[in-house]
């Protein structure tokens, strides 16, 4: 479904170390490539620690990688400066997950929604009164709001007020940083549909960074998995449950505790926990912790395959086909 | 075995908790749901005394076999806790001390609950790590809350929590803080103390996944008062109150059609 879409960002091969205590170094992310397709959206997916943020912070250019580059539109980001750089920051636009602690409590939601309008020199001081309440109807709230503090507004209010903030530029692209994860389920339920209304409205592009893989299924279009810094799989969200093909994966959506699901089985889990980043294993990430690990897993690490249309997978106990070179069923049973 | 009878928890005058009554059997699982502001921990900070902040409980009581709860003396109090009830939280490492290890905190703990040896409390921490299924136990009795892991952290919070065979154990959010696959992990952990130990829990929690996957009964809460209560089966197929309703709505799920939220 996605084949002919304009590629309008693009990350390759970026990795990104960071120096460690004892000499040693982080690797928060290795050899990432992924592709943002226009008007479409991208949920990256991974446990605490498994560096999607860290990935999501380059694309809006608060850092930059150790090697690899971002294309935006055919140029690299990671390379402007000054000036230049201050302007590429208008297209590419970014919601935290606490708006508290993005806000400026001293300054007033007007201010605050208008103040990237104002660095821009898209309005004058005197329209900020209109362009406030513009852009606060946009995410369905009262102009009267306006005047309100920060603390004055619910979570679910101000969240609305950091869309508003981010998209007052008009950008193309939407990086959202769990931006629905501190808040309660009936809220979230309202912010991801506000998103995705005005997703449809204005043709945005989003990634979306979200631990909740049944959240990233109900609203990407493309889902990447992040384990360790690596991009293990990449699917179209709507076949993740019936067709995620790596083991981690198939994991993450076994321990999912659904309302849904079959109360009488017991709850798949995969032993053990994430190694700490400063030393991940040679070989696969992964092996440590897969049921199937072979001595091919600890030796060599695999790299990302297409196995169909828009589905990569990095896992040797896959071939070419994308089947189970063993015990198809019982991997498949488990979930 | 826990019968709370209308009770009416206030902070500063203000009421957090409106006429709230739970029954309780031994060996039962009952989780408090709703969204944040509801009043949820309160009611269980109540069961064990442990308000915060001015909190006292206005109207109605709270019974413990039979016992009130509310006229116990201090020490009477101090010798039902972690050895009748206990408690785990949302982090088990806040609880701890940062500046010392976890051996020094568990035996310390163990030698306020009986006389005991410090050689002899330190080796029944291990044993109890060990029996939670804690990689190493003698590494992480040695080591400060802030080396271990999230999930280990709430391990070792468990393994304290469950060390005298509590008849009734509160837990407040105690996945909340943790990955999923670690989530599982501990939520499978916590299910196997009621059926090796027989251990009445009361979970406090947000997510209506983990409730509906403990617990037998599931009490709904919205803005301090008893919004729905009844059986999973109930509660997530049956209900009739709107509020439960628009609550499980709201769960995104693997199982679902994407059609309700965005059209493919």
């Amino acid at each position: 479904m996605c084949e002919n879409n304009e590629v309008i960002l693009e990350a390759r091969h970026v990795t990104k170390r960071f120096p460690a205590s004892g000499g040693r170094t982080l690797v928060a992310n290795h050899d990432i490539n992924l592709k943002f397709q226009k008007g479409k959206t991208l949920g990256l997916v991974g446990e605490s620690g498994c560096g999607k943020s860290t990935f999501m912070r380059f694309l809006v250019s608060l850092d930059t990688p150790s090697e690899g580059e971002i294309l935006y539109r055919g140029r690299d980001i990671t390379k402007l400066r000054g000036e230049e750089l201050r302007q590429s920051r208008q297209h590419i636009q970014m919601v935290f997950q606490d708006p508290t602690s993005s806000f400026n409590p001293k300054m007033r939601i007007r201010d605050i929604v208008c103040e990237p309008l104002l660095n821009f020199g898209r309005i004058t001081k005197k329209e900020k009164d209109a362009a406030c309440r513009r852009l606060l109807e946009m995410v369905e709230l009262p102009g009267d709001f306006a005047d309100r503090y920060p603390h004055n507004m619910s979570g679910g209010q101000r969240q609305r007020v950091a869309i508003a903030r981010a998209l007052a530029l008009e950008p193309e692209i939407l990086i959202l940083d769990e931006a629905t994860s501190a808040l309660d389920v009936s809220v979230q339920k309202t912010i991801i549909e506000l998103i995705v209304k005005l997703q449809r409205e204005k043709n945005i592009t989003i990634g979306f960074i979200c631990h909740d893989i049944s959240l990233i299924q109900s609203c990407a279009d493309q889902v990447a998995v992040m384990y360790l810094g690596n991009v293990v799989e990449v699917l179209p969200a709507k076949d993740l449950a019936k067709n995620a093909k790596h083991p981690y994966t198939k994991a993450l959506i076994g321990s999912i505790f659904d309302i849904s699901m079959d109360f009488s089985k017991p709850i798949e889990s995969i032993e053990g926990e994430a190694p700490s980043p400063l030393d991940v294993p040679a070989g696969c990430p992964f092996r440590g912790r897969c049921p199937k690990a072979t001595t091919r897993c600890a030796a060599e690490q695999p790299k990302l395959r297409t196995v169909e249309a828009g589905h990569e997978v990095a896992c040797h106990l896959l071939d070419e086909e994308g089947k189970n070179k063993t015990g198809a069923s019982a991997l498949t049973g488990r979930i | 075995m826990l019968k709370i009878d209308n009770v009416t928890i206030s902070y500063k005058k203000v009421p957090a908790v409106l006429d709230f009554s739970l029954d309780m059997k031994p060996g039962q699982i009952i989780s408090l749901v709703g969204e944040s502001g509801s009043g949820k921990t309160t009611v269980i900070r109540a069961v064990l005394g442990l308000l915060a902040g001015g909190g006292a409980i206005t109207k109605g009581d709270i019974l413990f076999d039979g016992e009130s709860l509310l006229s116990k003396t201090p020490e009477q109090w101090r010798s039902l806790r972690g050895s009748d009830i206990s408690m785990i939280f949302q982090d088990s490492g806040a609880m701890m001390n940062p500046t010392r290890k976890i051996g020094s905190v568990f035996t310390e703990y163990l030698q306020t609950h009986e006389k005991i040896s410090r050689k002899d409390a330190w080796a029944k921490g291990e044993e109890m790590l060990r029996k939670m299924r804690l990689p190493s136990p003698d590494n992480v009795m040695g080591s400060y809350p802030f080396q271990l892991s999230g999930g280990m952290r709430q391990r070792v919070g468990i393994a304290m929590a469950m060390t005298y065979q509590p008849r009734l154990l509160l837990a407040d959010e105690p996945t909340s803080a943790l990955d999923v696959t670690t989530q599982a992990q501990i939520v499978r952990q916590m299910m196997e103390l009621r059926d090796t130990y027989g251990t009445g829990i009361i979970v406090v929690t947000h997510n209506l996944g983990v409730a509906a996957y403990m617990s037998d009964y599931i009490v709904v809460m919205k803005n301090g008062h008893i919004e729905d209560q009844g059986d999973r089966d109930h509660i997530l197929h049956h209900s009739e109150n709107e509020y439960t309703r628009t609550l499980l709505s709201a769960v995104p799920s693997m199982e679902r059609e994407q059609g309700g939220e965005k059209d493919v």
